[in-house]
């Protein structure tokens, strides 16, 4: 990873160019080209340091959402962790020091279909899904800053 | 800004990020049937009333060396809850600030943060920090690091199958 993979990273996260080529606006202000800004971006996502290029939506403005939380039995983790991230509305999936140690988040089309998957978990493991919906969000979403600077 | 169903189709066909094309909005909109100018303003229109709060490169934590996050979670009385989010939000160090409900007897936190940092102790010195400036130390807190990713992809709000088969 080079000053030019570093600044892709960090200066685009947000106000992506909405302009017919972006990725030859973005080559402009790096000093590169076009085809060299894609090949770069197409290798920083195989290498899983970027998720994708796009949208991060308000919550509840788009379908329903949800923060899942269960206390899964040690033994019992590996196999509810799986059956948990197989949904395709599960989007995050972690383990975490507490007692309640899988947090999850559910995103689908409707607040119903959200109910609906974890309803589902809960009867499929005989575990306790905790539901805590967003009420406020605090946060001015400004990407994260890498702090390479 | 009411969403349109042209708008949901492109919610959706946005799910996989953008392509790695010299055109990419023109071959967004080549899947759901619209023009590259439309796609745009779409995407415009849905950035500047706050339905997209931010359109960019999205990039993974743990991948850049962030490998800690933590969930740093209090207990705030309902009637100052908002305030200290405000300002918790508006630190540098918290990635995302939630109000959430309590779930008594199993829950009792309704304020959420994460923060995330090179390693643990860095995430540490981080929070302890916030509760200094903020004066959160007489609030019943606790700290959930993560020790393992099932899994992370961005949110889809629908016609994944449809997507897949594109």
């Amino acid at each position: 990873m080079d000053g030019i993979d570093r600044r892709l990273l960090n200066e685009f996260q947000q106000d992506f160019p909405l302009s017919a080529r972006p990725y030859a606006a973005l080559a402009e202000r790096l000093g590169v080209d076009e085809d060299e800004v894609m090949e770069r971006l197409a290798r920083l996502a195989r290498g899983g340091t970027i998720s994708r290029i796009g949208a991060v939506f308000r919550p509840h403005t788009v379908g329903g959402s949800t923060l899942a939380a269960m206390a899964v039995p040690e033994a019992d983790l590996d196999r509810v962790a799986e059956l948990v991230s197989a949904y395709g509305e599960v989007n995050h999936n972690y383990q975490r020091q507490h007692r309640l140690n899988l947090w999850f988040v559910v995103t689908a089309a409707s607040a119903e279909r959200v109910k609906d998957v974890l309803g589902d978990i809960e009867s499929r493991t005989g575990l306790a899904v905790l539901d805590l919906p967003l009420l406020e969000h605090f946060h001015i979403d400004l990407g994260f800053d890498l702090k390479w600077s | 800004m009411e969403l349109s169903d042209l708008d949901l189709a492109l919610i959706a066909a946005l799910a996989d990020g953008l392509p790695l094309v010299s055109h990419p909005y023109r071959a967004l909109g080549a899947g759901i049937g619209l023009g590259e100018d439309e796609v745009i303003g779409r995407i415009a229109a849905m950035r500047d009333s706050g339905i997209i709060r931010r359109f960019g490169i999205i990039v993974r934590h743990h991948e850049l060396g962030f490998r800690a996050n933590a969930m740093s979670v209090w207990d705030i009385p309902d009637e100052m809850v908002s305030d200290l989010g405000r300002r918790l939000g508006d630190s540098p160090e918290v990635t995302l600030c939630y109000r959430r409900p309590r779930r008594l007897p199993d829950w009792p936190y309704n304020l959420f943060c994460m923060i995330h940092g090179r390693d643990r102790e860095s995430v540490e010195a981080l929070i302890a920090g916030l509760v200094q400036r903020l004066g959160l130390g007489s609030y019943a807190h606790a700290v959930l690091f993560s020790t393992r990713r099932f899994k992370q992809t961005g949110a889809r709000y629908g016609r994944p199958a449809k997507l897949a088969a594109e």
